[in-house]
């Protein structure tokens, strides 16, 4: 209960964390009461009559291939988060285990990982997840869409992670434990670790945020999994369509609100957490 | 010590070079599938008459790229003739090459990109310097939400936003292509402002979503460089506020600044793709994606290697001004 | 006795604490002869850093100067506006800062760094003039004149150090502040350090206030020595009175902990732990280290006052010790 209230008085006063978190959490709630209401299976094309504007039958419209608009959302928004999450863990996890690695060993190993993570963020990885989209299969499922995400997600979680480390060595608390017997593992998950944890959380939440970037950007250039109700997908047909210009303001109000809102969520809990991981800034805010 | 730093430099832009071509050449070979046959084989598919001259380029294209020859040779061969710029035929533009299509789009992306790039890094650099800054006016932390808001945006979301309010609903800005059809192209004023016209929207669209980043991390830089002891010494010396602000804190910030805008140069250039491709935009992001709708596997790699150089150029660049801004550099050990 | 170069009246700096405010200076007065060489000792967090920042005017929030007055040839410096202060800054009252710390801009030569110093005074030089200035000024404090065409971190610790001596005299300032200057040097390097400082100092004919914790630096430097605890000062005298007849106790444990003066000791083997400024205690901050501390200093927070010799003790029982 005294632990419930502490997090409730730090959240109240990390408003971005409580900011973002809520922004998050209305989404769930979407997709949950959404899927009370609407049956997914109305996301397939020919379900509904075409280009409806909303009305009570049809609350968020349908498109031109005669999609309910609002199951396309309630089908869609969990697909997108979905390859978010896989992509942004693997990425992460993956970047965690180099950057320690990296950071551990220092010297030929160290110089290596640096080398192949600064030169792949060098290279425009929306390029070159398309070479691989188009390489691969004409037909991507939502899973292996994540993987082909995934393959260069763990750049940027590599970069800072072993730069964390490394500043954490210099403060001298391993050489301590190292002196003290401690062996390399032991070392990674019971000194580093925890003075890592809000650090990682926070790379945690912005990986995710850029594998949804890189999904969506698949997405609407049409590499997507074409039979899923995914949002960049949902845009790409706007796209197709030309909505913007014919009027069709219900088919592409819906997938843009919910994409800022996932962003604008992610974005928010990244900011408080680094908040958490970084007490200078608190300070300057 | 100099002349030591820049030729590791080149060697990582060789490198990237390498990689890009490699990569270009292997990936495909994944699917195993023919990119030649199987555009034929979709055209036939279509019931539409096979292009004119397409039987021309599959027979040079088995000679060159045969899959019988053996997998090195293919290899050796590819890079011979991406050394020298030859990206093939566009298959869905036969007889035009991969090299015309790209040569005829780049400039507007270059444009487009440079102008953005150094603007937002500029104007998104200085809010934040002035935003670390106690002296500064009140009113500009006022600016900072929205923009950071804004930041956490995809570019081409907020392009679609900028479509409909100011190309669909007040109509005061074109909203798709590079320049108004049937423009007579060329150094005149009427078809270069006609340019800056349509620029106008994707540019704002990339600007304003960039600016609070930079913004953003150029704060947290200064903050940690106001608490440096040179700082603190230089107001003990008496230094004027402004030579201090500009001479001791922005001057050190804007290092670690410097290397994140190069690490962030492709980030900008996959969003710029997507900002091409609802903008109808004639530079490489669009050509890019008629390029994937058509299947037109040689002018995707084309793009893909040329786009992967181009950057790498770009870095090269950058890391060839830095030991300029930052003195220190080339005697570090540092790669 | 001259008139004081420099006088220090009852100065009072706070600093905001999420706990509470914590006076890291609590209503400190000295005076400064002319080419008097002032040291101001104390363990860290008692305030003497705090001190130094506070007579140039430099404590910025959560820091605030609570009160006092600072004359500088008569002047007063609190009634100065914020740009009268900045002039004054380098041109009269100059820091030399602390030796372990970065102190120089890394990514500008030495001259320029100079220069710059001179042309926010008012000293706008052409090339040659300002070149020939320089190249003057280096071999005042021991470097080479080529020294001005180098980056910081291509001098070593030492050579830093006498290149913010340089910066720091180079408009004849009348009062010179080093703070720790020669900490993270090595002792060799110290000495040359101190005997540079010690030689501008008697050329400028300037005053000097030296901030530390090595009581032997200070034996060997100082004329006269303050000590301070827990942002006051317990004792003001003539260096050889402090070494021979010390009469604050914290100063007796101060002096007891140097063995000699060629082995120079850090201030250990006082017993108990420095007070935390936030949470002093009652009375004498110094009571509950103190060996002879009575009811009355846990009372009754004892005023510097004179005991008939040069020096001047903040203690209750000063007298009854010899």
């Amino acid at each position: 209960m005294n632990a419930l209230r502490r997090v409730m008085s730090y959240t109240g006063r990390n408003r971005s964390l409580l900011v973002g978190t809520l922004l998050l959490l209305a989404l769930v709630l979407f997709v949950v009461i959404g899927r009370m209401f609407v049956d997914t299976e109305d996301a397939r094309a020919l379900s509904a009559p075409s280009l409806r504007p909303p009305s009570w039958d049809y609350p968020f419209g349908t498109d031109r291939q005669g999609r309910d608009l609002l199951a396309v959302m309630v089908a869609g928004t969990p697909l997108t988060l979905r390859i978010g999450f896989i992509a942004g863990f693997l990425g992460v996890g993956i970047g965690a285990v180099l950057a320690f690695t990296a950071g551990f060993y220092r010297g030929m190993t160290d110089t290596i990982i640096r080398s192949v993570a600064d030169i792949g963020l060098t290279v425009p990885g929306l390029l070159v997840l398309i070479l691989i989209a188009v390489s691969i299969k004409s037909s991507l499922t939502v899973n292996e869409m994540a993987l082909i995400v995934a393959s260069l997600a763990w750049l940027n979680p590599t970069r800072t992670i072993r730069a964390q480390v490394l500043t954490l060595r210099e403060r001298g608390y391993v050489e301590l434990a190292a002196m003290s017997g401690m062996g390399g593992l032991e070392i990674i998950f019971l000194e580093l670790m925890p003075n890592l944890l809000p650090y990682l959380a926070a790379t945690l939440v912005s990986s995710v945020s850029a594998a949804i970037l890189a999904s969506i950007g698949l997405e609407v250039l049409g590499l997507g999994p074409m039979d899923a109700p995914t949002l960049g997908m949902t845009l790409y047909w706007v796209n197709f369509n030309a909505a913007m210009i014919n009027g069709w303001w219900w088919w592409w109000v819906p997938p843009i609100v919910i994409i800022v809102t996932v962003f604008l969520g992610l974005f928010f809990v990244t900011m408080g957490l680094d908040e958490i991981a970084n007490p200078r800034l608190r300070k300057s805010t | 010590m100099q002349a030591a730093y820049i030729a590791r430099r080149f060697g990582v832009f060789l490198l990237i070079v390498w990689l890009a071509a490699t990569l270009n050449f292997f990936l495909p070979k994944i699917s195993g599938q023919d990119p030649v046959r199987t555009k034929l084989l979709q055209q036939a598919a279509l019931g539409g008459a096979v292009q004119s001259g397409m039987e021309e380029m599959v027979k040079e294209y088995n000679t060159r790229f045969g899959l019988d020859r053996p997998l090195l040779a293919q290899y050796g061969s590819y890079l011979y003739d991406t050394a020298h710029l030859d990206f093939n035929y566009s298959i869905a533009n036969y007889p035009r090459t991969v090299r015309e299509l790209i040569i005829e789009a780049l400039p507007w992306t270059v444009g487009l990109l440079a102008t953005t790039t150094l603007l937002s890094f500029t104007i998104g650099t200085l809010l934040g310097a002035l935003l670390a800054w106690p002296r500064s006016p009140r009113w500009l932390r006022t600016l900072m939400p929205p923009l950071w808001a804004l930041h956490a945006i995809p570019f081409f979301l907020f392009g679609l936003i900028l479509i409909y309010l100011f190309a669909f609903q007040v109509q005061w800005l074109p909203m798709f292509g590079g320049y108004s059809p049937g423009a007579v192209q060329g150094f005149t004023w009427r078809f270069v402002s006609d340019v800056a016209m349509h620029s106008i929207l994707p540019a704002l669209s990339i600007i304003l979503v960039s600016v609070g980043g930079w913004a953003l991390a150029m704060r947290g830089m200064m903050v940690t460089t106001m608490g440096e002891d040179y700082v603190v010494f230089a107001e003990a010396e008496g230094l004027r506020a402004t030579t201090v602000f500009l001479r001791y804190c922005v001057r050190n910030a804007i290092l670690p600044q410097t290397t994140a805008l190069a690490l962030a140069l492709g980030q900008i250039l996959s969003g710029a793709v997507l900002v091409e491709v609802i903008f109808g935009f004639p530079g490489i992001g669009a050509l890019l994606f008629q390029a994937i709708q058509e299947n037109d596997q040689f002018l995707i790699q084309g793009i893909v290697f040329t786009v992967i150089v181009a950057l790498g150029l770009a870095t090269l660049v950058l890391d060839i001004v830095y030991p300029w801004l930052d003195p220190r550099i080339s005697y570090r050990k540092l790669s | 006795m001259s008139r004081a170069v420099l006088e220090v009246r009852d100065l009072r700096v706070s600093y905001a604490h999420p706990l509470g405010v914590v006076r890291a200076v609590d209503g400190v007065s000295f005076s400064l002869a002319p080419n008097e060489r002032f040291g101001l000792a104390g363990e860290s967090g008692s305030g003497k850093s705090t001190m130094a920042l506070a007579i140039l005017r430099m404590i910025h929030p959560p820091g605030h100067i609570d009160g006092g007055r600072v004359f500088l040839d008569g002047v007063e410096l609190s009634a100065l506006d914020r740009e009268a202060m900045r002039r004054l800054r380098l041109a009269g009252i100059a820091l030399v800062p602390q030796g372990s710390m970065n102190s120089l801009n890394p990514v500008m030569r030495i001259g320029q760094q100079i220069a710059d110093a001179l042309a926010d005074h008012g000293e706008a030089l052409s090339r040659p003039v300002l070149d020939a200035r320089i190249a003057d000024l280096l071999p005042t404090v021991g470097l080479r004149p080529d020294v001005a065409s180098m980056y910081p971190h291509e001098l070593s610790g030492g050579m830093k150090q006498r290149a913010c001596i340089a910066i720091a005299i180079c408009l004849r300032p009348r009062v010179i502040i080093a703070d720790e200057p020669t900490s993270a040097l090595d002792v060799v390097v110290q000495r040359q350090v101190m005997a540079t400082l010690a030689r501008v100092q008697r050329d400028l004919g300037a005053a000097v206030i030296l901030v530390g914790h090595d009581m032997g630096l200070m034996a060997q430097f100082v004329d006269r020595l303050g000590i301070m605890y827990a942002g006051r000062l317990v004792e003001v005298a003539p260096i050889g009175a402090i070494v021979t007849a010390p009469r604050h106790p914290y100063t007796r444990a101060l002096v007891a902990s140097l063995p000699s003066l060629e082995h120079r000791g850090r201030l250990q083997g006082i017993p108990g732990l420095a007070p935390l400024l936030r949470d002093l205690p009652r009375g004498c901050a110094f009571h509950p280290r103190c060996p002879i501390a009575g009811e009355r200093c846990r009372q009754e927070t004892p005023a510097l006052r004179s005991l008939g010799t040069d020096g001047t003790v903040a203690c209750h029982a000063a007298e009854a010790t010899p």
